[in-house]
């Protein structure tokens, strides 16, 4: 885990000191990524020219006095899913390849905004869809912890620039895993906020109810400062919550001591590599010693969280995903009829993963199947939400592995789309509730691998979630 | 359960997806399982419970504030939105032929 060292703090203090201009950091992560990125295919785009002019603006505030923006100069990639005005967006697809979008999502603005410098987009699964980056139609991300294995996904390449250090945050996007998985199997922090904490605006939709975008960095604090910035109403999505952002970053200090955390029964069952459990199980101790209750729990419903997942997410791509027709943007094969046209476009566009997953959604919804699947999984959805209401009446956080599995080679898995389904397996159901969820490094197996905790807030709880997470790293909790 | 080619080429164009002779056979396995494992939500009786579209509607909205309000307000994007389109022609997307003559 390195980026050099650098954080929003260390930053800060190195630019502000003149010992580093936001120009020289930039140039020297450019060429970190031209190193390494070849091996690693992290990044699909770079974007050295905005980067440039960015740190240029901070160079210029520096030189003047000015006090800086929260993030000055910190160098972040962002997922390539999200729109960036006048840079490729390519959502990991053929059909999207040389798509520029004429706005830039709101986290991006915001980003810069606050200061930081984007330094390209990074590698995913088709449309955010996969666990493992190798639905990408670019190529698979190498996990820079053991090339060998995936880095995780969907956002893996954002994953694997922060754990490389070739970025020292990046955005990601999770539905139903896609930050806190591959956060887990590049042994990084990574946090995704309250369905509705940040603007959705500008992100590239795959499921409408469940997508959230939501930051990787090495430390606590510098996924709370990001979180921070990026969270908050905005007029320009309708599903963005009207609540004010408490300041995570000067909340991160209060005391744990007394907090109750709620251990799932349902979450330490079969199918849970040994050592994940073993190491899950030391890093609930060490959260005990720090002086929280532990408070044993029922989720009955958990089980039933990954049916009811792939129904309701492949229902809504397979609606968000028919804007994709070769008319109004991307690419068009064209065919003899308008018809033929749409058919021939989706058809080559898309990859194998989205495909399958269009079908699966038009299927759930389709005629005389509407009820039994898609009507019958938002009914499930309720109950499985009522199991998190019900357990924050009596927790402050939930305390689970994010993963059953450390992070598994490349090819291992991609014969079997069920199998890859069951790997998200402990974080679909906080993506259904629509609760905050961390994923922080607990430990490394015997070969290394690093292993994740997860720990779940109530709705707008991102405050506590990231308090105990910022205990757990202070009492060493990552290398548990 | 067991899902037949012609459900599957059924489905393939509703979704307007052009499959290949292979992708039908796959697809066609691979729905089946994912169908049959999703059959296992009909062990719950979900008779008496109100289905959730997201978390800012419904039963979680008690802890979840209400939505903006939803006004138009105008904007000036035509030429940015065509400029990126495979085959523009002020201020329209232009498509084959799908009237005849």
């Amino acid at each position: 885990m390195t980026s050099a060292g650098w954080t929003v703090p260390s930053i800060r203090a190195a630019l502000e000191a003149k010992q580093v201009s936001a120009r020289e950091l930039t140039r020297e992560f450019l060429a970190r990524i031209e190193q390494r990125n070849p091996a690693l295919n992290a990044y699909l785009i770079q974007s050295a020219e905005r980067a440039y002019a960015q740190a240029n603006r901070i160079d210029a505030m520096v030189a003047r006095g000015d006090p800086l923006p929260p993030l000055a100069g910190m160098p972040v990639a962002v997922k390539d899913v999200i729109s960036t005005r006048g840079i490729r967006t390519t959502c990991g697809s053929r059909i999207l390849e040389s798509y520029l979008p004429p706005y830039d999502a709101t986290a991006v603005t915001r980003l810069e905004a606050a200061g930081a410098v984007i330094l390209g987009k990074t590698n995913c699964d088709e449309f955010a869809m996969g666990s493992s980056n190798e639905n990408s139609a670019y190529g698979p991300v190498r996990n820079p912890v053991a090339p060998d294995r995936v880095p995780g996904g969907s956002s893996g390449g954002s994953a694997a620039a922060v754990a490389a250090g070739l970025a020292v945050a990046a955005l990601g996007t999770d539905t139903g895993g896609s930050i806190r998985q591959p956060g887990a199997f590049c042994g990084i922090p990574a946090i995704m906020g309250t369905y509705g904490r940040v603007s959705r605006y500008g992100l590239i939709a795959f499921a409408s109810s469940l997508d959230r975008i939501g930051p990787f960095a090495t430390t606590v604090r510098d996924t709370a400062a990001v979180l921070e910035v990026i969270a908050g109403p905005d007029p320009l999505d309708s599903t963005c919550a009207n609540v004010p952002v408490p300041a995570y970053s000067a909340e991160l200090d209060r005391p744990v001591r007394g907090l109750r955390i709620g251990i799932p029964r349902e979450y330490f069952g079969e199918g849970m590599d040994p050592t994940v459990r073993r190491k899950v199980g030391a890093g609930t101790k060490l959260l005990e010693s720090l002086g929280c209750q532990r408070v044993e729990l029922r989720m009955p419903h958990t089980d039933y969280a990954i049916a009811t997942y792939y129904i309701l997410a492949t229902a809504e791509a397979s609606s968000n995903l028919a804007r994709y027709d070769g008319v109004r943007f991307g690419l068009r094969v064209p065919g003899a009829t308008l018809l033929d046209t749409y058919k021939k476009t989706r058809g080559r566009g898309f990859g194998a993963e989205v495909k399958r997953r269009i079908m699966l959604g038009t299927y759930a919804l389709s005629s005389g199947y509407y009820e039994a699947y898609y009507l019958k999984a938002q009914k499930v959805r309720t109950l499985i939400t009522r199991d998190f209401l019900e357990a924050f009446s009596r927790v402050d956080a939930i305390v689970t592995p994010t993963s059953p599995c450390a992070a598994f080679r490349l090819g291992e898995r991609t014969a079997d789309p069920l199998q890859m389904y069951l790997a998200d397996i402990y974080t679909v159901t906080g993506s259904l509730a629509g609760v905050p969820g961390m994923s922080v490094p607990c430990g490394k197996t015997e070969e290394g691998l690093p292993v994740g905790l997860q720990i779940f807030g109530p709705h707008f709880g991102e405050s506590r979630v990231l308090q105990l997470a910022h205990a757990f790293e202070q009492a060493g909790g990552f290398t548990v | 359960m067991k899902l037949t080619r012609e459900q599957v080429l059924h489905v393939a164009e509703l979704a307007h997806l052009e499959l290949s002779e292979a992708e039908v056979e796959l697809y066609a396995r691979q729905l089946d399982s994912i169908l049959a494992y999703v059959e296992k939500l009909n062990q719950l009786d979900t008779s008496q419970v109100e289905p959730m579209a997201q978390v800012l509607s419904g039963e979680a909205a008690e802890v979840n504030p209400a939505l903006r309000e939803d006004r138009h307000s105008p904007s000036s994007v035509v030429e940015d939105v065509l400029s990126v389109a495979p085959d523009p022609s002020q201020p329209y997307f232009r498509v084959p032929r799908v009237i005849e003559r």
